[in-house]
């Protein structure tokens, strides 16, 4: 048991998010997937932090937070005004921008 | 021999103008238009005319001098670092002789040409054309340098050209002349070839330069010279293999085929070789080549010529036999350099006559060319069958006159050379000299004599005399040339400066023998021609059913089928291919450059569905294309 | 690595990491949409005690509260006000994007997880000591507002143009005379329906508890109203009534007596 697994885990999870984001259709499920991939960052830079001795891997999780926090928000808004114009949360929907 | 040339002074230091004059000419007729319409043909006649007159000026004061060569030095045609080439007129008395025989001819053309061309509504287009030939081939006869030759030899042939496709109209003249300038092409390239062999061996072109210098050269290059020189002689004097096109250029008007075809630029060939003689004296090889070519060419001629219903295409045919003798003259060495330009000067008079003879003939039978059609004309026109009937009989060579003293001379000649070669060209010769009074007196039965075979509505009338007097005058020539040539006023001796001392060979066989037996060859050959056309009833459909000889002659002994098979044909094929390969090669290969594009853009198109997940498929692609990159980079 | 770690924390470890690998399988993998949020709330707990145990408590605090409490609560909402019905058809309408996305994802996951692996070999284990325990708040606020005191000030404008920016997105823009007010709405109902009046609120004419016995209105007849849908309705026992005009024959009596109600049935 080493700093190592911790590392390993925050590999797969990301992969899990990563691939979350591909497969799933609901806009809202697609943002929770990102959710899981930076938090799976966050895990690594606190493991770095432990292993190098500063603190400042824990700041960097902290701001990232901060600004998934705010992320987030903003995000919902939009997801939210536009499903009130298209009735629809697919992220299938908005395929406009093709040959 | 080289011979001291002098500076030109006096009147000869503006012998330039020869050539200034018809050229003048042509520039105003040509740029002028229409507005020179109606004094064009004047203004044409009168520039040859003044040339005339400014040659014999000229020639007279070069024989008063004692070494009769005159440099007469123009200008610097290129100057490019240690080239220097510089374009200037030799006034010898070669090229005397030819100024004279050219611009003298050229004028009682020009003047039977008002007359001819009257109802011609392009007239002056002719006589520009005309002086435009006058001046190249001035040009040709008096330039001091191979390259001035040259310039003068392709002026010539555009002349000719010009000329033959007057009525451009007529597809049948624009395949004539462009056969005759593609022709003459093939020889040119013989003619480039030895220049360029010349300066890269000799370092210049002048004559002079040459001359002197050619001495030094070796065996084998002197003879690549002289057959180089041959091939472009052949294309412009129409000699094997290159003789398909004069027959053919009988298209033009009558007067351009007195001219060009009979008088001068088929001539140019013969004066080539005969001022190359420095070089042709140095090898044998070429100039027996230049013998067999005449031989055989004088053959073909005589052949063709007896089988052909065309008025033109006959003398057409007679000209390339005439020409062959002397190809065959010019052959032989020193000997016959002077006894074949006899023959040329001769022949310019009464081959010129006998064809503005058959214009004559032509325009009364409202330019019908076809001989079985004629017939009984020597009542309706008596001038005419006069001094055709004079050149007729210079031409075979009835006793005392023209032709007589200059083709004896030729066998004489050939003859002389002792060995087998001789003997059979020699007999060669005079087999011809008995064809040529065959078809010659074929002529002139089926055109003159029997009945009357005209088309219904022909109204036979003589020509006027501004046609009349120039054939009268060259009827004269005819008559008197050959005595003139070669008994009175030697021309040898006029050549002596350009030829050398007249040798007098060992003759084998007695020169009056040679004489009479031409004479009785001759007299049989009018004794043939008699029972075989003058007796019978002279059919107007030419038969059909006839010996393959007489097939073989009517189609010229297959010349243009053999042209067509060797290199028409494949020609074609080599462009047809060339087409393929260019449409399905080159448009096919940028065309389908242009598709593989357009397809395969559309195809990478279809990537972009327009759905976010696909791009984030292909970011992750991307991304583990980088991990995998970097683990690759790092543990390796 | 060279140092391991200790068995407590390899038991921490080796418990939640499972159920955090869990929790995000789950997550993807769920039909429902609030289910999906609900497994993540499920990891990002077990990642809150992962920050813990690597001695970042402050941080292991605030993944707990604003992470898990807020922001997944704030899915949750937007889940319930937007998402809630849209569940994804199993059926996927991108040909081979599922079995492509496997493929890129195992790649990715193990490229990157060898890579780690062999890259932290020999990561020591350095340890914050002091500033992994009690000494880490300081320790941050002091790293906080001197190193990256910039990014803090920019931060922390972000977060207030996130706000107002979301709250100019969610903004619905109504028309100024669009809202009926007070007086038309209330002609509308005195005009249009049966009961101009409030209606009482639920249970006050009700009998019974059960959901089955309509209510009766102060005249006695059954309130139709108070049906509900799909049930069959039921008298219910009626219990007696202790005072009533049969039991007592005047008027009067229904004021009732001093005596207690008997307590048997219906027999006095």
């Amino acid at each position: 048991m080493t700093l190592a697994n911790y590392l390993v885990l925050a590999a797969i999870l990301f992969t899990i998010g990563a691939v979350g984001v591909l497969v799933r259709r609901n806009a809202i499920v697609v943002f929770m997937c990102i959710e899981l991939m930076l938090n799976s960052v966050n895990l690594t830079l606190v493991t770095f932090a432990r292993a190098t001795g500063t603190v400042d891997g824990q700041i960097m999780a902290f701001f990232v937070m901060v600004v998934a926090a705010a992320e987030v928000v903003v995000g919902l808004a939009i997801i939210m005004s536009i499903y009130r114009t298209r009735r629809s949360a697919s992220v299938d929907d908005a395929n406009l921008l093709k040959y | 021999m080289p011979v001291e040339v002098l500076p030109a002074d006096g009147l000869l230091a503006a012998s330039w103008l020869l050539i200034a004059l018809p050229l003048a000419g042509a520039a105003v007729l040509l740029l002028g238009g229409r507005r020179t319409d109606r004094w064009g043909h004047l203004l044409g006649t009168a520039t040859v005319v003044a040339a005339f007159v400014l040659g014999v000026l000229c020639t007279i004061q070069l024989g008063g001098l004692d070494e009769r060569s005159v440099d007469v030095d123009l200008f610097t045609f290129i100057s490019a670092g240690d080239l220097d080439v510089r374009a200037g007129l030799l006034y010898d008395p070669l090229s005397a002789v030819f100024v004279l025989l050219i611009t003298g001819v050229g004028s009682l053309i020009h003047i039977y040409s008002i007359g001819y061309m009257a109802h011609d509504p392009a007239r002056r287009r002719f006589f520009a054309y005309l002086n435009l030939f006058v001046a190249a081939m001035l040009l040709l006869v008096l330039g001091n340098s191979f390259v001035a030759l040259y310039v003068g030899w392709e002026g010539v042939g555009l002349a000719s050209y010009l000329l033959i496709a007057f009525w451009f109209t007529r597809p049948a003249a624009a395949t004539a002349a462009k056969k005759a300038f593609i022709m003459n092409r093939v020889g040119d390239v013989g003619l480039a070839l030895a220049i360029f062999l010349m300066f890269a061996r000799l370092g210049t072109t002048s004559f002079e330069g040459v001359f002197g210098g050619v001495g030094t050269l070796a065996g084998g290059t002197v003879t690549a010279m002289g057959l180089l020189l041959l091939l472009g002689a052949c294309g412009k004097s129409g000699q094997f293999p290159l003789q398909a096109w004069l027959p053919d250029a009988m298209e033009g008007p009558t007067p351009v085929s007195a001219l060009i075809h009979a008088a001068t630029m088929v001539t140019a060939g013969v004066y080539l070789i005969a001022r190359s003689a420095p070089i042709y004296d140095l090898t044998e090889t070429a100039s027996t080549v230049v013998m067999l070519i005449g031989a055989l060419t004088l053959l073909i001629g005589a052949i063709a010529g007896c089988a052909y219903d065309d008025i033109k295409k006959v003398l057409a045919y007679s000209t390339v036999s005439q020409i062959g003798y002397m190809f065959l003259a010019v052959g032989l060495g020193p000997v016959g350099y002077v006894a074949g330009l006899a023959h040329l000067l001769a022949h310019g008079f009464f081959k010129a006559g006998l064809f503005l003879g058959a214009g004559s003939v032509m325009h009364a039978m409202n330019d019908e060319v076809d001989m079985r059609r004629f017939g009984g004309l020597w009542k309706k026109l008596p001038i005419t069958f006069a001094t055709f009937g004079l050149g007729y009989l210079a031409l075979i060579g009835f006793p005392f006159l023209s032709g007589y003293f200059t083709k004896d001379a030729i066998i004489e000649a050939t003859f002389d050379r002792g060995d087998t070669l001789g003997y059979a060209l020699g007999g060669v010769a005079v087999l011809a000299a008995g064809l040529t009074a065959f078809y010659m007196t074929r002529l002139m039965l089926m055109t003159f004599f029997g009945r009357p075979r005209w088309e219904p509505g022909a109204h036979p009338h003589e020509a006027p005399r501004v046609m009349t007097v120039p054939m009268i005058v060259l009827a004269v020539g005819s008559v008197g040339a050959g005595f003139a040539l070669v008994q009175a006023f030697p021309l040898s001796t006029w050549l002596e400066p350009v030829f050398g001392e007249p040798e007098e060979a060992e003759h084998v066989i007695a020169p009056l023998t040679i004489s009479v037996l031409l004479t009785v060859v001759m007299a049989l050959g009018v004794l043939l021609a008699w029972l075989f056309v003058g007796r019978r009833e002279v059919p107007v459909i030419a038969p059909a059913r006839v010996s393959p000889v007489v097939r073989a002659a009517r189609n010229a002994l297959y010349a243009d089928a053999v042209n067509e098979s060797l290199f028409m044909r494949p020609g074609q094929w080599l462009t047809r291919a060339l087409v393929f390969f260019d449409n399905r090669g080159v448009d096919g290969a940028v065309n389908g450059l242009a598709a593989t594009l357009g397809g395969s853009s559309s195809r990478l198109g279809r990537a972009q569905t327009g759905f976010v997940r696909t791009y984030a498929l292909g970011m992750l692609g991307g991304a583990v294309l980088v991990a995998g990159a970097l683990l690759a980079v790092t543990a390796g | 690595m060279t140092q391991t770690l200790g068995a407590g924390e390899a038991v921490v470890f080796w418990v939640l990491g499972p159920i955090a690998l869990a929790g995000a399988l789950g997550m993807v993998f769920s039909r429902n949409a609030v289910h999906s949020a609900l497994w993540l709330v499920n990891t990002m707990l077990a990642f809150g005690v992962f920050y813990v145990v690597q001695q970042a408590p402050f941080l292991g605090a605030v993944q707990i509260i604003v992470y898990t409490g807020a922001i997944m609560i704030l899915f949750l909402f937007v889940l319930m006000l937007v998402g809630r019905d849209t569940s994804d058809s199993v059926v996927e309408t991108l040909r081979g994007q599922r079995v492509a996305a496997t493929v890129l994802g195992v790649a990715f996951a193990a490229l990157v997880g060898a890579g780690i692996a062999r890259a932290t070999q020999d990561l020591p284990a350095g340890g914050l000591g002091n500033e992994g325990g009690p000494a880490n708040i300081p320790a941050i606020a002091e790293l906080l507002f001197t190193k990256y005191l910039l990014a803090f000030e920019v931060t922390s404008a972000l977060l207030i143009t996130a706000a107002v920016g979301a709250m100019v997105l969610a903004h619905i823009e109504r028309e100024p005379d669009s809202r009926r007010t007070q007086k038309e709405l209330s002609r509308a109902r005195f005009l249009t329906s049966n009961h101009p009046q409030t209606l009482p609120g639920p249970g006050v004419f009700a009998r019974a508890n059960s959901v089955a016995v309509p209510a009766i209105l102060p005249d006695g007849t059954r309130s139709e109203a108070s049906l509900a849908t799909g049930i069959e309705p039921e008298e219910p026992d009626q219990m007696r009534r202790p005072t009533g005009r049969e039991e007592l024959g005047s008027r009067d009596a229904a004021l009732g007596t001093l005596d207690p109600a008997p307590l048997d049935g219906n027999d006095r």
